[in-house]
């Protein structure tokens, strides 16, 4: 079928030109200097600099990689019962669940994340739920909390389908083995159940991580105005002050600090593999 | 003890889908409230769908939302399906390489691509639009299309094409009568990931858009800086878009197997 195989050609090049070239832009802008055209072209990294020099931008990126590292963290413990529960049902029921899952997640997310905004106002639904056992007006809206409720709101789907879809790969019989072997639920659970699901509880945490460690449009909804992460910092190096070169830096340094957690999760991941194999 | 365990877990599951539907079901409901509070309900009425309607910026979102994104699927879907047949013939070495290209814009972190394609656009002095937005909406849709039809072709008889060749079909009749309607289901859904994400896009959308030309997601971005409750209107309708397209997407092949296993019973009882 070798004829079939300029075919990919046409592709091979949109592909060069679309995806590759505007990576390459956002390194030669990080590296060189505003002003700068083809002809001056002058490598720098005061860019960089810049960004880990200012106490500003470092809070910025601690508060980010804080509030992705909450966000993944509670998605697990919350999503990781729930693709369990699922996986332990079966038939009409485990689709319509799988279902139930899934539709959220193909709405919109700013329409989802703006239904937010009302609920949590002050004197919004909870506060008035709240209001009728004596409790509050709680400050939700624009706070921590409103950001972290917004992220896990959007991305828990992601964890709970990823981790759903390893749990029901799982051959069976080895939990009959081991309960025939002696071992309790709680036992065979932490020693079969949980390393075999793994690989999906990765997977759970870098599509979790990734999105939240980079979102700006949560924050700038829920967080308010004043409300800073490094996205929204990129968006405003592009949006409003356009200092692009700064703005590619910035992300450049988001993408490493995005490869980097991957890589050590990856790790982890196969030491656990490893110890649960035994 | 079994009991209370099972009572527990059917409690949290329904926790968590009310964590899940109450904001939906609470911008359904908004969207009818006759005041312009998002939290207290007055009462019943049309106008902020009435607002919608006459919003000229809201209708024209509603219209570049629909068109890129119809344009998007049928570009992607076809060049990729294309790309995936050149690719799975290609040299592994060519192949390899192609699957690490087409994984950067998915692996990327959104706000990345977005930045890359916008100082794109402008490096090559392309006018911030229609066009741009479209040609950003088929760069990131081909790899999801691709990593759909892909395992398709996998699974093909690679003998299957050889054989239409040998028994006198043209390279063009080889592929489009026995190789694409193989892979059909893979294309379909591919399509269908496409258009889904174009739809919902917004990150990219909104690097690389200007001159007015706003989707649903940018506008929505845009007007929630104040309160307005048309928002409420628009969600609502998208959000029935998206269920009337899910429903059809999953109960008609339900219905078609069902249809079918009636056949075969049919056919079964009239042989004996």
């Amino acid at each position: 079928m070798k004829q079939f195989r300029n075919m990919a050609y046409p592709y091979i090049v949109w592909s060069v030109i679309m995806i590759v070239l505007p990576m390459l832009m956002i390194l030669m802008y990080a590296f060189t200097q505003k002003g700068n055209d083809v002809l001056t072209f002058r490598f720098t990294i005061e860019n960089f600099l810049k960004f880990f020099s200012d106490p500003i931008f470092l809070d910025v990126l601690r508060r980010s990689l804080w509030v992705a590292l909450l966000t993944t963290v509670l998605c697990l413990l919350l999503g990781y019962p729930i693709a369990y529960i699922i996986s332990q049902t079966s038939g009409r029921k485990k689709i319509l669940l799988v279902m139930l899952i899934t539709i959220p997640m193909w709405i919109n997310m700013l329409v989802r994340t703006y239904a937010w905004v009302g609920i949590l106002q002050d004197k919004g639904l909870i506060n008035t739920l709240l209001g009728y056992i004596g409790i509050g007006p709680l400050p939700l809206i624009y706070t921590d909390f409103a950001v972290v409720l917004g992220m896990v709101y959007n991305f828990i789907p992601f964890m709970i389908l990823q981790i759903y879809t390893s749990l029901s790969k799982m051959d069976k019989s080895y939990l009959e083995a081991a309960s025939d072997l002696g071992a309790n639920k709680v036992e065979s659970f932490i020693k079969i159940t949980l390393p075999l699901s793994l690989p999906g509880v990765i997977s759970g945490i870098t599509l979790v991580f990734l999105p939240a460690v980079s979102s700006f449009f949560i924050p700038k909804m829920l967080g308010g105005g004043q409300y800073v992460l490094i996205g929204n910092v990129i968006e405003s190096q592009f949006l409003t002050s356009g200092n692009w070169n700064f703005g590619s830096a910035i992300s450049l340094i988001m993408a490493i600090i995005i490869m980097i957690s991957m890589y050590i999760t990856k790790k982890v991941d196969k030491t656990g593999q490893k110890e649960g194999g035994r | 003890m079994k009991q209370s365990k099972k009572i527990l877990s059917k409690l949290y599951m329904a926790l968590v889908l009310a964590f899940f539907y109450l904001p939906i079901l609470y911008t359904v409901v908004f969207s009818f409230n006759s005041g312009r509070s998002l939290t207290r309900f007055d009462g019943f009425s049309l106008r902020w769908y009435e607002k919608m309607f006459n919003d000229s910026s809201m209708m024209s979102a509603i219209f570049y939302t629909i068109a890129i994104a119809v344009l998007a699927t049928i570009i992607s879907t076809i060049v990729g399906t294309i790309a995936a047949i050149g690719l799975s013939n290609s040299k592994k070495v060519v192949r390899g390489i192609m699957e690490q290209v087409n994984n950067l814009p998915i692996m990327n972190p959104e706000i990345v691509t977005a930045i890359g394609l916008l100082m794109f656009f402008s490096m090559l002095g392309i006018r911030k639009g229609f066009t741009t937005m479209l040609l950003a909406h088929v760069m990131f849709c081909i790899p999801y299309v691709m990593l759909s039809v892909m395992p398709k072709l996998r699974s093909l008889d690679p003998n299957l094409a050889d054989a239409a060749l040998d028994l006198g079909a043209t390279p063009w009749q080889a592929l489009v009568k026995v190789i694409v309607p193989q892979i059909m289901p893979g294309i379909i859904s591919g399509a269908l990931i496409a258009f889904t994400m174009s739809f919902d896009d917004f990150i990219i959308s909104y690097f690389v858009t200007g001159n007015g030309v706003n989707n649903i997601s940018i506008l929505v971005y845009t007007m929630s800086k104040r309160v307005n409750p048309s928002i409420n209107a628009l969600s609502t309708l998208i959000i029935l878009m998206i269920t009337i397209i899910l429903v059809v997407v999953n109960v008609v092949p339900i219905i078609k197997e069902q249809r079918e296993k009636k056949k075969k019973r049919a056919q079964l009882q009239e042989e004996a």
